[in-house]
């Protein structure tokens, strides 16, 4: 049979599944158990109880100078930073991608406008975030917003074009004036691509906030792990890049699950 | 006097012309059917009448007034597809047409009000046959019955002129006789004007009360955009049906 007639069942999908994480563990502890019989201080490759401990010291026991459990502490401002960060983006790119979307006269001087701050590197910029703004919670959410921003606007804005005229015309001869028009016919259509827009740029916004808790800050999970890079310690950075990249997926399937909930509608209208 | 008068109209896209010339009158109550090949603006001209597009040249007159130049509440429509919300139940879909013109603010309705209007259109989708589907969303409808929904969308607003552009061409054959007999039920129970637009002329002949033929009478081969399309048959059609509606209303209002 032809390869690409060929689907796996249940059992096997499952099998296949678990597979690639399966072979990724298997060649990173051979590899570690390799560097510590050669050399059992080897701080590179740590072992599954080195980073137990390191992951019991940071998570369970208060720190020495603060009193706080670290990762529990890093894990909240960090999300914080990232929620206030991904909400205002949102908001932003939703009212600037219907305006320029949806009313011409808006998206005339918008839409090329966002097109030209979208290729902005938002890195190059963070120095004069950090000028313009101090060092503390503004400047790092502002790189997150800035960053996003223009992408979510933009991905709204083709979503807006893309609905059907007639649709637009339709709600016009029940009586619809343009506020209402949006109101009730094109803000409910855009919000599943919204959160669908959200997903995608979900690594983005993880990228911006350790890059701005890397070069300034007193915690978050990106300051731990620049911070502990100095001592070598991977058995920290590892549990906390592992943690990190849970915390993401996580965020992904929560609004995932959320589209399918709160706009039942969707799927089928997509088809 | 009649209910819409079109003088002179001819609509033109940069140097091409479309529509040149036409005039027409058309009573209240009549069912036009419009047939013609494809691009000789048949739609174009219901476009006109909607208010999506404005004539580049003479006036279109509804009732005596010049027609609004975007679309409102006077006009309803269906169109082939993309008619409905998919976002909506199906109720809502047609009680969406009460809910935006009471409300500014908001464009929806609450409490009592907002009940009120989903009883009235649940009492019209009964009507149009769609009364067990009250609560799905158009996507889980057939195709017949998502344009049974685009009709009684477009008549909850009880407009003076209903547009409809090939609102069947979809459909197979068997439901397209159905709609065909709804269609006439609602036109025979309303004062509508009905302009419909259609690539089926035997839809065409069967359903008017008047049918109208849009083609080019003027064709220059070396530059094909030079001449536009007029309505060059005007056949009045199933008079007698035409005046059983008028003894009827007749009745009604005596």
């Amino acid at each position: 049979m032809r390869l690409i007639n060929r689907r796996p069942d249940r059992a096997s999908r499952l099998m296949l599944v678990i597979l690639p994480f399966a072979l990724l563990l298997f060649a990173y502890f051979m590899g570690s158990a390799t560097r510590l019989t050669e050399n059992p201080n080897d701080k590179l490759l740590p072992s599954a109880v080195q980073m137990t401990d390191a992951v019991k010291r940071m998570a369970l026991v208060p720190d020495q100078r603060t009193g706080e459990y670290l990762l529990w502490a890093d894990t909240a401002s960090s999300l914080q930073r990232l929620a206030i960060g991904l909400g205002i983006s949102a908001l932003l790119g939703l009212c600037l991608g219907i305006a320029s979307g949806v009313l011409p006269l808006f998206g005339a001087p918008l839409s090329p406008l966002l097109t030209v701050l979208s290729m902005v590197p938002p890195l190059a910029i963070l120095p004069i975030l950090f000028i313009v703004f101090g060092l503390g919670e503004l400047s790092k959410v502002m790189l997150i917003v800035i960053g996003i921003t223009p992408v979510l606007a933009r991905d709204l804005e083709q979503r807006a074009r893309e609905i059907p005229v007639e649709l637009l015309i339709k709600a016009q001869t029940l009586g619809a004036s343009t506020w209402t028009l949006i109101l009730r016919v094109v803000l409910p259509q855009l919000l599943p691509r919204l959160l669908i827009a959200v997903r995608l740029v979900l690594g983005s916004a993880w990228l911006f906030l350790i890059a701005a808790e890397a070069i300034a800050s007193t915690d978050g999970l990106g300051y731990r792990i620049f911070l502990v890079r100095r001592y070598l310690a991977m058995d920290v950075i590892l549990p906390y890049v592992v943690w990190i990249t849970l915390l993401a997926w996580l965020m992904d399937w929560s609004l995932k699950a959320l589209t399918r909930k709160a706009f039942p509608w969707y799927e089928g209208a997509r088809s | 006097m009649s209910f819409i008068s079109v003088n002179n109209v001819w609509q033109l896209y940069d140097d091409q012309v479309v529509l040149e010339g036409l005039n027409l009158s058309v009573a209240e109550g009549e069912f036009c059917t419009l047939v013609g090949a494809s691009g000789c603006g048949k739609s174009t001209f219901l476009r006109l009448l909607l208010g999506q597009e404005v004539p580049s040249r003479g006036s279109i007159l509804l009732d005596g007034h010049p027609l609004a130049s975007e679309p409102d509440a006077s006009r309803g429509v269906v169109f082939q597809r993309y008619s409905v919300f998919p976002h909506l139940s199906v109720l809502d879909n047609v009680a969406l047409g009460l809910e935006l013109p009471r409300s500014a603010i908001l464009g929806r309705l609450f409490g009592k009000a907002k009940r009120e209007a989903r009883e009235q259109a649940s009492v019209l989708l009964h009507k149009v046959g769609l009364g067990h589907a009250l609560n799905k969303y158009p996507t889980q409808l057939s195709g017949g019955m998502q344009q049974r929904l685009a009709i009684a969308q477009a008549l909850i607003m009880k407009p003076r002129v209903l547009l409809l552009d090939e609102p069947f061409g979809a459909l197979d054959p068997g439901i397209r006789k159905d709609m065909h007999g709804l269609l006439l039920e609602l036109w025979q129970e309303t004062r509508l004007t009905v302009f419909m637009v259609t690539h089926d002329l035997s839809e065409g002949f069967n359903l008017g009360t008047r049918l109208l033929v849009f083609d080019k009478i003027r064709h220059d081969p070396h530059a094909p955009g030079a001449y536009g399309a007029r309505i060059t048959y005007d056949i009045p059609l199933n008079t007698g049906r035409r005046a059983a509606r008028v003894d009827a209303s007749a009745l009604q209002t005596a």
